[in-house]
């Protein structure tokens, strides 16, 4: 049994509250994004033990953790950093975003580094093309970048 | 100034989205009014009226949604706010779920008397971090006001809101893509008919409306459609939140009364192009809606007729402003690109065809392009068009087809000289600051 879904059942129930009786397969997204929260990734043990509590197929968990793209079924750096390179991120200078990351980080977009620090990923667009190019931390949008923004950003992800 | 506004009526300061605020300017009086002196078939009838036109990017009257409910049919409907702003340009919802959160709700509780609905949902893109915890943190107020749940202000009407993260897929702002994911699969659009408000999620009758569209409804009902009318031409009542991006001097959203003049919008309230440069391009309403060259835009209105008449339409107001000296090439190989990364996979020619014509644009960059190549991503999109589930496949094509249509010469001439006509930037000088 997951410990980490055992310790968060009482959360996972008090969002049936505001669900109708029956919609327990509703439950899937919810509960993998507040597993994948607490341990950085979803485990196989994880799987097994909500695939038990909510009584759905585990072919479904496994299906919904390959399809969307924000879930990771392996751990990856502490500091998540997200690069937007679609149109408008594209316009206002993403490329010389991701160049400048790439340089400092020594490694290519999809990469952790050694020490385990930095994950480097570009990602299409995050919804915030006024303030481009947008560069996302973990949750966290850091809006209408440039070179020296990005520095002291790195400098303080420690 | 844009024109009159409806739901940007406020200034936004640091607390203007909690529930204090909200009420101070007359929050939740509109739901009480409704609760103990409207039926339901009052409120779609006033909403019919108003002409209110979905905002997500298909212009659908709302009114005519929601009439195919019967809210006492004795079945259970479900309400279901879109807010998986994901078309690229777009970011106007995210404003109202920032900064007007209640309004939001509000206008869910009067929908979702409307359509006798017990159970809602809002379905929030993953990666909106700060939109979600200003919503969660709205409806927790509104729970705690007593604004949701069981018996609301004394009355038989109960209601609860489940705000839902969606975890990084395009497709799923789909409506039928969307209701997938809520029922907490892969997110595969579904065939219609039958329509979603015959059977939506898990069977049962649904609306699903777009963000900033439900955002209308409260004024609506507190003043009247008659006053709403007032707002923009006959055929498109009201104002459009645009959210404008790219090469302007003042990206950002704005509310845009229809029917207000685009140059004056571009030149004037967005302080023009970068630089002084000229207008080169315009993208409307999010990449998938046909581009258009500044020689189209000039004479235009913000309205329907007026883009549907240049061979485009106002999409989701995702406005996208390109200045000379952009290649286009390499603009829509970013596009292809994303629509490859984001076919779901379920219907072979958007699967297929998404990943051809991205490899095809990448071969054309790399100097290896044909002359045929130009027709075989026309063939390509004209072969998708009406094909697929859901309409990404066809949006993907018009854009390819609207790009090369426009702009042929530059595809031609990367393919005959293996480089780009206009020197292959996407950005203009100043756009970014080492």
């Amino acid at each position: 049994m997951s410990q980490i879904v055992s310790r968060l059942t009482p959360y996972f129930e008090q969002l049936k509250k505001r669900l109708p009786a029956g919609f327990n397969s509703s439950l899937v997204l919810p509960c993998l994004r507040r597993i994948q929260e607490e341990r950085g990734f979803v485990a196989d043990e994880d799987i097994t033990a909500l695939v038990t509590y909510l009584g759905v197929p585990r072919m479904q968990v496994e299906q919904v953790l390959s399809y969307y793209t924000q879930f990771r079924r392996k751990p990856i750096g502490r500091w998540h950093l997200q690069v937007c390179h679609n149109v408008t991120c594209s316009m206002r200078g993403a490329e010389h975003a991701l160049d400048l990351l790439q340089k400092r980080l020594h490694i290519k977009s999809g990469q952790t580094t050694t020490d385990g620090r930095f994950t480097l990923s570009t990602v299409e667009c995050l919804g915030s093309c006024g303030t481009a190019p947008v560069v996302m931390v973990n949750d966290t949008y850091h809006e209408s970048m440039t070179g020296m923004k990005l520095d002291a950003l790195l400098e303080s992800l420690k | 100034m844009t024109g009159a506004k409806w739901i940007m009526n406020f200034p936004v300061t640091a607390t203007s989205h909690s529930l204090a605020d909200y009420r101070a300017r007359g929050g939740y009086e509109t739901l009480q009014k409704v609760l103990t002196s409207m039926k339901p078939d009052d409120v779609t009838k006033e909403v019919t009226a108003s002409g209110l036109l979905g905002h997500g990017g298909a212009a659908f009257p709302v009114g005519r949604k929601w009439a195919v409910i019967k809210p006492n049919d004795g079945q259970p409907h479900h309400l279901c706010a879109n807010a998986d702003e994901g078309e690229p340009g777009t970011f106007k919802d995210r404003w109202v779920l920032e900064h007007a959160p209640h309004l939001l709700l509000e206008s869910m509780l009067i929908t979702s008397y409307a359509i006798g609905c017990r159970h809602s949902f809002v379905y929030i893109r993953g990666e909106f971090d700060l939109p979600y915890r200003r919503l969660q943190a709205a409806a927790d107020e509104a729970y705690e006001a007593g604004y949701f749940g069981e018996r609301i202000f004394g009355t038989d009407f109960s209601c609860d809101v489940f705000v839902y993260r969606g975890a990084g897929s395009y497709v799923c702002g789909e409506a039928s893509g969307l209701l997938t994911s809520i029922e907490g699969k892969k997110g595969y659009p579904r065939n219609r008919p039958p329509r979603l408000t015959v059977k939506g999620l898990y069977q049962r009758p649904t609306v699903v409306n777009n963000v900033e569209t439900l955002a209308n409804i409260t004024g609506i009902v507190a003043r009247g459609a008659e006053t709403f009318r007032k707002m923009g031409t006959a055929k498109s009542p009201g104002t459009q939140l645009v959210s404008i991006s790219g090469h302007v001097n003042k990206p950002g959203v704005y509310e845009v009364e229809y029917g207000y003049p685009l140059a004056k919008f571009i030149y004037e309230d967005c302080g023009g192009m970068l630089g002084g440069n000229k207008l080169k391009a315009l993208i409307p309403g999010g990449i998938s809606t046909k581009v258009l060259t500044g020689d189209d835009v000039a004479p235009l209105t913000y309205d329907h007729a007026s883009f549907d008449g240049a061979g485009s339409s106002l999409g989701s107001g995702g406005m996208i402003a390109i200045a000379d000296g952009t290649c286009m090439v390499r603009l829509l190989q970013v596009m292809l690109r994303f629509y490859h990364h984001e076919s779901c996979g379920q219907c072979t020619p958007c699967r297929e065809g998404m990943g051809w014509m991205h490899r095809i644009i990448d071969r054309i960059v790399a100097g290896k392009g044909v002359p045929e190549d130009i027709e075989r991503l026309i063939a390509i999109s004209n072969a998708n068009d009406g094909t697929t589930i859901c309409g990404m496949g066809d949006a993907a094509g018009y854009a390819t087809v609207g790009f090369i249509a426009k702009f042929r010469d530059e595809f031609e001439y990367w393919i005959e000289h293996k480089r780009s006509k206009v020197g292959g930037a996407l950005e203009v000088q100043g756009t970014w600051h080492a």
